[in-house]
């Protein structure tokens, strides 16, 4: 790297941003990794469902499956706006 | 004992033809009866890279309708003896290969006594990916530093894990190992490339092997001489490291490293 490239090489670290996009996107698809098809409708649908009462985010309904040993826990959190102040949580 | 390995990506144009060449020769030429077979029916590529493009008579997809037998099939290397190579067929559809049909091939294969079956996976995770990695007992991930290569890696991975025999017998998992291709040391030092560490860290795997980014890789597939067969060219004896590798031998990792530049071209930037 010459004298001139100094200023330059700061803002030139395009790795480290492919990086760190890398580690969220392989985390997230990780995580989804071997779920059923049917949870993205699932999720979409019952965040219509919730809707119709609770003007709540985009992304406020999660939903998880879980292995514990022989059964299965579909895990579903939906975060309620501030003002409610409340989060429900069924397991 | 066979042992079958898939050479496979998920993208396309990473190096996976030129990685299944060179591997086959690099255990072909240590003495192993290997087969090499390309299971991208529609366009075959492998013949090209082998250098044996005008011997084709039989194909992969012949072989499966029992229009030929496997030996009719198999194109013996004029370098190696040890060698051989199954070719894609050009003009079939894809759904030409079934489960049963590589299972009968793969099985005439270890039958005949072949020590290493390398299979030459198509780009994509349609049938002919899954059918190249679903009787593998080993695998070898081929990744480019760069962003769609590293994620289609990971997707590659999880199949692995899940949709092969040895994840549906519940047997013990597909071996899997990574190799980056194209690796280019003077880009990952300016840090516009990721790096080995970044990959392995990624993807939560070792690496066999990192090939450069070399001249030679060209120059070994317009002459239809698998690159390991150059020992001048560093991305040949980067594979011969990756073979020896995969064979258990420990070796230390080369070409890791930017040549040094010179006091004027670090003051100037040459």
């Amino acid at each position: 790297m010459g004298i001139f490239d100094f200023l330059r090489a700061r803002n030139n670290r395009s790795a480290t941003v492919a990086r760190e996009r890398l580690r969220i996107i392989v985390a997230q698809e990780r995580s989804q990794r071997g779920a059923p098809d049917y949870l993205p409708l699932l999720r979409r649908e019952l965040l219509e469902v919730i809707r119709k009462y609770v003007n709540v985010d985009q992304d406020a309904v999660d939903i998880h499956v879980e292995r514990d040993g022989a059964h299965e826990v579909l895990e579903l959190s939906v975060a309620l706006p501030e003002k409610a102040a409340t989060s429900v949580h069924v397991a | 004992m066979t042992e079958f390995i898939v050479v496979t990506s998920g993208k396309g144009g990473v190096g996976k033809t030129t990685t299944s060449a060179s591997i086959a020769v690099g255990l072909a030429r240590r003495g192993k009866k290997v087969a090499v077979i390309d299971f991208d029916i529609g366009l075959r590529n492998l013949d090209l890279i082998m250098g044996c493009e005008r011997r084709v008579v039989y194909d992969f997809v012949n072989v499966i309708h029992a229009e030929c037998t496997l030996r009719q099939a198999l194109i013996k290397d004029k370098r190696i003896d040890t060698l051989h190579v199954l070719a894609a067929s050009q003009t079939r559809d894809k759904d030409a290969l079934t489960k049963e049909g590589v299972e009968k091939v793969l099985h005439e294969l270890r039958d005949d006594g072949f020590d290493y079956v390398i299979c030459d996976s198509p780009a994509g995770i349609e049938r002919g990916a899954f059918l190249a990695m679903y009787f593998a007992d080993r695998a070898v991930v081929v990744v480019n530093p760069e962003v769609s290569s590293v994620r289609d890696s990971d997707r590659i991975l999880g199949l692995l894990a899940s949709k092969t025999r040895r994840a549906e017998l519940g047997a013990a998992p597909v071996e899997t190992h990574l190799l980056l291709t194209r690796y280019n040391p003077l880009r990952v030092a300016d840090g516009e490339m990721l790096s080995i560490d970044d990959v392995k860290d990624i993807l939560g795997l070792d690496v066999l092997g990192v090939i450069p980014e070399s001249d030679g890789v060209l120059s070994a597939s317009n002459s239809g001489v698998p690159v390991i067969l150059d020992d001048e060219a560093s991305a040949g004896q980067a594979y011969e490291d990756a073979v020896a590798r995969l064979l258990g031998e420990q070796r230390p990792m080369r070409f890791l490293d930017a040549p040094k530049k010179g006091f004027f071209a670090r003051m100037f930037g040459g």
